[in-house]
């Protein structure tokens, strides 16, 4: 199934869950925060969260700014 | 002197100068600066993450560490209150349940004046929703002091636009602010020297965050030193109380005992 990930579409196998996707994405162990539709998702839920067909996720971290 | 330092949310601080990380050449400036400006308050940003490239790049958490300094995530580049909140809230998350946020909320891109209309809605969904809210706002003295009302840890009125260099433009509003506040008034953004930040204490801030006057100088660790260097004299002579201004001479040596 297709997904938007920080407005690229990837394509990720059905049920595949937030921890998984950050292992795809070789994000796992990263400090950062994810939401799906504009949704937070807490860190606790990764896995148990599971992305569903043209779910857009955006995944943020910080970076140098005032 | 007796101790003096900055409350902001209950935590004490004993260092005035806040500064940002952006416009850096490299991490290793960035470090270097920002361990020479004394600074305790950091601010961030909060971005996409990139994925699949440069994926071993350094992370600024790394020469910012969160057990040696308070990080304070910004809302910057936000138009409008539901990207501020968001933001926020991603930020908390991204930092362990952390509460104190930079609130803006930009109404124009040429000049990133704040919109103090969506900064009002936005520090109040904030407030309720248990952030500790330090608020970048204009110089005027209502807005700051209705941001105060709704519970804002810190008001932050602008001295010039942001990245400007212009220094305090309106320093009678300022000094409105400053005195009809009970928390911390912050000037924020627009100070382009050192004396800039020195003025700013002078009248009575509790501090200043500048990113753009230490990051855009030729040097910017010697100008980090120097501004921790300003922001401490100033606090002193504003402590001090500065003398009257007299608009004629009064010599400094006695007459008496002359023997010309």
């Amino acid at each position: 199934m297709e997904i938007l990930v920080n407005g690229t579409p990837h394509l990720v196998a059905a049920d595949t869950n937030v921890a998984q996707l950050l292992v795809i994405l070789e994000l796992q162990g990263k400090r950062l925060a994810l939401e799906i539709n504009q949704e937070l998702i807490p860190r606790s839920q990764f896995d148990t969260t599971v992305l569903q067909p043209h779910d857009t996720v955006e995944i943020v971290h910080a970076i140098g700014g005032g | 002197m007796q101790q003096d330092t900055l409350t902001i949310a209950g935590k004490e601080y004993s260092s005035r100068l806040l500064v940002g990380t952006g416009k850096y050449k490299d991490l290793a400036e960035t470090k270097a600066a920002t361990e020479a400006s004394g600074a305790q308050i950091i601010t961030v940003a909060i971005r996409r993450t990139n994925i699949g490239q440069n994926k071993d790049e350094p992370n600024l958490l790394d020469v910012i560490p969160l057990d040696k300094y308070t990080l304070l995530p910004n809302t910057a580049g936000c138009y409008n209150v539901e990207d501020a909140v968001r933001t926020c809230r991603l930020a908390r998350e991204l930092l362990n349940g952390h509460k104190l946020v930079k609130l803006e909320v930009l109404g124009d891109a040429k000049t990133l004046y704040p919109d103090t209309i969506q900064t009002l809605k936005a520090a109040e969904i904030l407030v309720k929703d248990g952030f500790d809210v330090m608020v970048y706002t204009s110089d005027d003295p209502l807005i700051a002091r209705q941001l105060e009302d709704i519970g804002c840890v810190a008001v932050m009125p602008l001295a010039a636009p942001i990245g400007s260099g212009l220094g305090i433009r309106n320093p009678y509003n300022i000094l409105e602010i400053i005195e009809n506040a009970k928390v911390p008034i912050i000037v924020d953004a627009g100070v382009g020297t050192a004396s800039d930040a020195a003025i700013a204490m002078e009248m009575g801030c509790a501090g200043v965050l500048m990113n753009t006057a230490i990051a855009g100088a030729k040097n910017p660790v010697l100008m980090a030193s120097a501004m921790k260097k300003a922001i401490e004299a100033g606090r002193e002579a504003f402590l001090a109380g500065r003398m009257p201004r007299k608009r004629y001479a009064s010599a400094s040596s006695p007459l008496d005992g002359t023997f010309f």
